[in-house]
């Protein structure tokens, strides 16, 4: 049996560009259901963009707005946003342990899927790239969602206290930047929800496939 | 056809323990299976079939005992190389058809060939073809849900195709489907192995599988309890039906 070992190979691989369009296929086939895995964190995230968009309104109204708007502003005390900022981190974890059971879920009903993927050559490792990348789309796209939610009725909301000042001083570069944390804070937390998700999915046997029952 | 064989067991014995029972599945089965043949394996359920057929697949390891697939033992394979096993060597067919429902019919025909390297394009080429072969030659854009069980099963046999394995194995693939539908897949399954040279390996309770099968092996209280060649199968067909 000499020379029988080179038989054998261990090449076996999931370019990226096909792992995105796996997952991105699996989101859109169970649409509904992504959308309310993702729409925990939209509110989440919404919440968070809400309270930065607040702090840097008030802040640029402060610098630059009206006498009248300023002393509106200087009587509310900072202590009302520490709270606020607690929360917000309590709803994003709220929102991480939303996701790990909704992912969860999901792997329970994809057992077969998952099996049958191992049955055709598929690694621990490409499960858990779909599933994460599965979790991270969502999460981008639910955080873009929430973000902007957040982001514009805050500014309603400013608006209505303050009138058209909010408008003409708003802070653009504050905005976006707190718009770029907000989505990559909402991106990361998804993914890390989906983390032990991932790794029970990878950890099921390609026997699994065979299972008939339901 | 080449004497070679492409499944090989040792002695395989399997034990699962259940708390503080030991359950033997497998009590020691030894047989040669060679490259083109087409074999049914059959048992009543319990029978440890099933057990078997898993460690033939490369789905389980022995407890005692060797399984050589290809002349490879497999025990010594790390993931890597089993996950290499599974994708260019052996082709699977499931009872439930097992497709990826989120994925198009050539797209799943196409997924083990992307595991195994392939460009896009050659894979596309590969699957119409498959896919025509197996008669869904205008399908092959349908989604699982779209298409019928016997559509499905025919999907699954393009898969398990898809890198030319050395052996089909297919878990009760007529299980699903009604006589006629049943009937189409096993004729499907044994041109495949005519045309294409490969050996098929199949668990089953369908007594049309045994007309087309080269050697059946009846499974029983987890020992090969008789090997029949096509040859003797007319005469026992008649005590198969009043088991």
């Amino acid at each position: 049996m000499a020379g029988q070992e080179g038989k054998i190979g261990k090449q076996v691989v999931l370019p990226l560009s096909k792992a995105v369009e796996i997952s991105v296929k699996s989101i859109k086939t169970r649409l509904g259901r992504s959308m309310i895995t993702a729409s925990g964190i939209v509110l989440a995230i919404a919440f968070l963009m809400s309270i930065f968009v607040s702090s840097s309104i008030n802040k640029a109204l402060l610098e630059k707005g009206s006498a009248e708007i300023r002393i509106q502003l200087q009587d509310l005390g900072g202590e009302e946003q520490a709270k606020q900022m607690w929360l917000v981190v309590l709803s994003l974890l709220v929102c991480v342990v939303g996701i790990a059971n909704a992912m969860l879920m999901s792997v329970t009903e994809r057992y077969k899927e998952i099996g049958t993927m191992k049955c055709l050559g598929a690694l621990d490792r490409f499960v858990i790239k779909l599933f994460l990348l599965e979790s991270g789309f969502m999460g981008l796209i639910g955080s873009i969602a929430g973000a902007l939610l957040g982001g514009l009725l805050m500014t309603v909301v400013s608006g209505i206290n303050y009138g058209l000042e909010v408008i003409t001083k708003f802070p653009v570069v504050d905005f976006l930047y707190y718009f770029a944390i907000a989505v990559a804070l909402g991106t990361v937390l998804s993914v890390i929800g989906a983390v032990y998700p991932a790794y029970t999915a990878a950890r099921m046997v390609p026997a699994d496939a065979m299972r008939s029952e339901i | 056809m080449a004497e070679e064989n492409v499944v090989r067991t040792r002695n395989v014995k399997k034990v699962f323990v259940m708390g503080n029972v030991a359950l033997e599945a497998l009590k020691g089965i030894n047989l040669e299976i060679r490259r083109g043949e087409y074999i049914s394996i059959m048992g009543p359920s319990g029978s440890g079939k099933s057990t078997l057929f898993n460690m033939i697949g490369g789905l389980d390891k022995p407890t005692e005992g060797k399984v050589y697939i290809d002349e490879v033992d497999v025990a010594q394979l790390d993931a890597y190389e089993l996950a290499w096993l599974r994708c260019r060597k052996i082709g699977y067919i499931f009872q439930t058809f097992n497709l990826i429902p989120v994925m198009t019919a050539l797209e799943n025909v196409t997924l083990p060939m992307t595991f195994a390297g392939m460009s896009t394009d050659e894979s596309i080429d590969k699957g119409i073809r498959l896919l025509t072969m197996v008669g869904l030659g205008d399908r092959f854009q349908h989604k699982p849900i779209e298409l019928s069980g016997g559509q499905q099963q025919r999907v699954a046999v393009a898969r398990a195709l898809a890198n030319d394995p050395a052996i089909v194995l297919a878990d009760e693939p007529t299980g699903n489907l009604d006589l006629k539908t049943g009937k189409e897949i096993i004729d499907l399954l044994r041109k495949m192995n005519k045309e294409q040279e490969v050996t098929i390996i199949s668990a089953t309770h369908d007594l049309k599988m045994l007309d087309v099968s080269d050697r059946v092996f009846w499974i029983r209280d987890g020992k090969v309890e008789r090997v029949e060649r096509r040859a003797d199968l007319d005469l026992n067909i008649g005590t198969v039906e009043g088991e």
